[in-house]
């Protein structure tokens, strides 16, 4: 059947856009271009007959037009949706992307992601007064200045806003800003704890 | 924090991944001119050609491209989950019809059929209508109050764009249930990165032999 492969990309995309990214299928991609380089090829063959005189062909070209756009379709939706995971990670995951996320991204989506970033960056700056707003951050309303939070995995040392370096190990509890450590919950470092 | 959206697009969008696999559920079309070189589409016949008269199952996409009016390529028929009987079956009790084994995207292919002249459109769409206003109220009650209960059952007879609104209304509750016991002010690991992280502890089980 025409569009066939093209609607497996879609399929699998599908599948695993629960949070997850799956490898960018660069081989099925070929594949569905091929086919449509060969929908394309046949009609122009074709055009040229129907052109001369050769009605009857016509309606072989608009089915395989039809197929074209298809294809089309399933392509730009599989990269569309992608864009969009890429980007919604770029909330969750902060600027640099985990590798095993980043291994499955071909290349001119992290030259893309790397771009959004930049803006994204740059918009942040220009907001407010002095040095710009961070609107990745306090994502739920704040209710206290520091919360007690508790590492979840070896961290490593951390420096906070006073100067003073922490060491964030598996375990040990902390009294931290919320503005310093939101983003390290988020990633699952921490673990916020509620009294 | 995750919108509240429901997603149960009515097929607009150029990009949208459900709409592509709706577009995807077959229709009957007969052949009403001759397609040359595409005898492969019917793989009942060794025949080169698609001859006139030919009847076969299109996808919506293709068949909705070629069918303009009586003069387009193919003539369209009502799908037969859609047909006289079906909608009988569905008008008597829709909440017991398992509507994902009659399509899995039965509203949303349904509704497409409105693009074709099929004689008996308005009763397709009334029978659509309907069937939802019948079975929103069990979709409703099964999210809103069973929290403990295993309602795979219902779930599995339920068709893609009521599964989406039946996880929303789930979401809704457990939501609000993290209101009630104050879970909702704690600041939380997010979904995506702990997706992330099982996928990788799965993987990295696989990859050792375990």
């Amino acid at each position: 059947m025409l569009a066939e492969k093209a609607l497996d990309l879609v399929r699998e995309l599908q599948r695993s856009l629960d949070g997850t990214l799956p490898p960018y299928n660069e081989d099925k991609i070929r594949q569905v271009l091929e086919e449509m380089q060969t929908l394309f090829d046949q009609n122009k063959d074709k055009a040229h007959f129907a052109a001369e005189g050769q009605t009857h062909l016509l309606s072989a070209i608009q089915l395989r037009h039809a197929a074209i756009r298809r294809n089309k379709r399933c392509l730009l939706a599989y990269l569309y949706n992608r864009l969009e995971q890429i980007k919604k990670m770029r909330w969750e995951f902060s600027s640099v992307l985990p590798s095993d996320v980043k291994y499955n991204l071909c290349e001119q989506e992290v030259q893309w992601f790397n771009q959004y970033n930049r803006l994204l960056a740059n918009y942040m700056r220009s907001l407010g007064e002095n040095g710009g707003l961070d609107l990745t951050q306090d994502m739920k309303p704040p209710k206290a200045l520091y919360v007690l939070v508790r590492c979840l995995v070896d961290h490593g040392e951390f420096e906070t806003q006073d100067g003073t370096t922490i060491l964030l190990k598996k375990n040990s509890q902390h009294y931290l800003m919320r503005a310093e450590c939101e983003h390290l919950i988020r990633q699952g470092i921490l673990e916020h704890i509620v009294q | 924090m995750a919108a509240y959206s429901v997603d149960l697009s009515t097929g607009n969008n150029y990009f949208d991944l459900n709409d592509i696999l709706a577009s995807q559920e077959k229709i009957p079309c007969i052949f009403n001119i001759a397609v040359e070189g595409l005898g492969y589409l019917d793989q009942s016949t060794p025949d080169p050609d698609i001859g006139v008269g030919t009847k076969l199952e299109l996808p919506l996409w293709l068949a909705k491209y070629l069918h303009r009016d009586a003069r387009g390529i193919v003539s369209v028929e009502t799908p037969k989950t859609y047909r006289e009987g079906y909608r009988q079956i569905l008008a008597a009790d829709p909440s017991v019809v398992d509507l994902h084994r009659l399509g899995p995207h039965f509203y949303l292919g349904g509704g497409k059929l409105a693009l074709f002249n099929l004689p008996d459109i308005q009763d397709v769409l009334k029978t659509l209508l309907q069937t939802f206003q019948g079975r929103f109220r069990r979709i409703m009650d099964g999210s809103q109050n069973a929290l403990h209960t295993d309602l795979t059952n219902q779930i599995n007879m339920l068709d893609e764009s009521e599964r989406r609104l039946f996880a929303a209304g789930q979401r809704g509750l457990l939501e609000f249930q993290s209101w009630e016991s104050r879970e909702s002010e704690k600041l939380s690991t997010s979904s995506v990165v702990l997706n992330q992280r099982k996928r990788k502890w799965v993987g990295a089980c696989r990859d050792s032999g375990d």
